[in-house]
């Protein structure tokens, strides 16, 4: 399988997702820079890392949404492709309104850096499917904006179509405001679009995918992933050229 | 023309930022403060002369990248 991570001015995790995917999970990756306007490979998935990109300006992801690959993006979310966006990149595909909702300060005021514990709500999707429900998945945060917002028809919404993916719990997998370290509605940490090839997380699954860091919970994301492809896809994707002689 | 645009978030939405300002202010003194909300507030230079035409651009603006509509409220004033 082959991946591609988008790299904007100001991203700090797209080495951390490369390397999660090509030397932990085996998988061929690119880096693809934020001016690219089309992909140049046929790619299974697309990961929008994490970090600070144009730093923050405006509202997080508020500006990257608009920079060119993002058509690229849309344009292989639109006809399927797999495209995970982690912190920073789940803010990103919010402001695209690629996924619903916002993001809001985090309620403390302060940018939060540990580890946290997720429930996983809904296993059938490509991005889970390499866990059990209710699974507790104990990954790191590190964010000063992810307070997910969404009205309350929209949450309801959501929550009636398995579009939470995952909650922050505590370690018995407790959903309370305890474990809730952002003041996220309904405890949200990562959520679907209706199509479930769209998904995006606060906690960064990259950053504990390999035993020597002393913990393995984020690789059931990432392999979920590259399980999913292989299985539905049979190694065939889809890039954006391809998307615009579609339409 | 000149535009001052004022973007809030909407009633309803949770101001973390301004529920520490306002502890701030009481802790202060000012007792009767009673709500505090924080806000963005960006000037705009247009080259433009057609007030209508400056009024509409300004409206795509804010709906495409100054505001997120799912939070935020926004209004301007064109001089």
């Amino acid at each position: 399988m082959r991946y591609a991570v988008i790299v904007f001015p100001g991203s700090n995790c797209d080495h951390d997702c490369y390397h999660a995917m090509k030397h932990v999970l085996g998988q061929e990756v690119d880096f693809i820079w934020h001016k690219e306007e089309s992909f140049q490979k046929k790619y299974d998935g697309v990961i929008i890392p994490g970090g600070f990109s144009y730093g923050d300006y405006l509202r997080t992801g508020a500006i990257a949404r608009f920079s060119p690959v993002m058509k690229a993006v849309d344009g292989f979310a639109k006809c399927g492709g797999l495209v995970i966006g982690i912190c920073n990149g789940f803010q990103i595909l919010l402001e695209a309104g690629l996924l619903p909702g916002a993001m809001l300060r985090n309620e403390s005021l302060k940018f939060i850096c540990k580890d946290v514990y997720v429930k996983v709500e809904n296993e059938q999707t490509p991005f889970t499917r390499c866990c059990n429900r209710g699974d507790v998945l104990r990954i790191p945060i590190a964010h000063a904006e992810g307070n997910y917002f969404a009205d309350d028809e929209t949450l309801a919404r959501i929550e009636e179509n398995g579009q939470v993916v995952l909650k922050y719990c505590d370690k018995d997998g407790e959903i309370s405001q305890e474990s809730n370290p952002n003041g996220s509605a309904h405890n949200i940490a990562g959520i679907c679009n209706e199509a479930r090839n769209v998904f995006g997380m606060m906690p960064h699954p990259e950053r504990c995918s390999e035993a020597i860091l002393g913990n393995t919970d984020g690789k059931n994301i990432l392999a979920s992933m590259v399980s999913h492809s292989s299985i539905f896809t049979g190694g065939c994707s889809i890039r954006y050229t391809d998307y615009k002689q579609a339409q | 023309m000149n535009a001052k645009v004022f973007v809030t978030l909407k009633k309803g939405v949770l101001d973390p930022q301004g529920k520490a300002v306002q502890h701030s202010l009481g802790s202060l003194g000012y007792g009767n403060v009673q709500d505090v909300r924080l806000g963005k507030y960006v000037e705009i230079k247009l080259d433009e002369t057609d007030k209508a035409k400056a009024d509409s651009q300004l409206r795509e603006m804010c709906d495409k990248l100054l505001a997120n509509t799912v939070i935020e409220d926004y209004h301007f004033v064109i001089e």
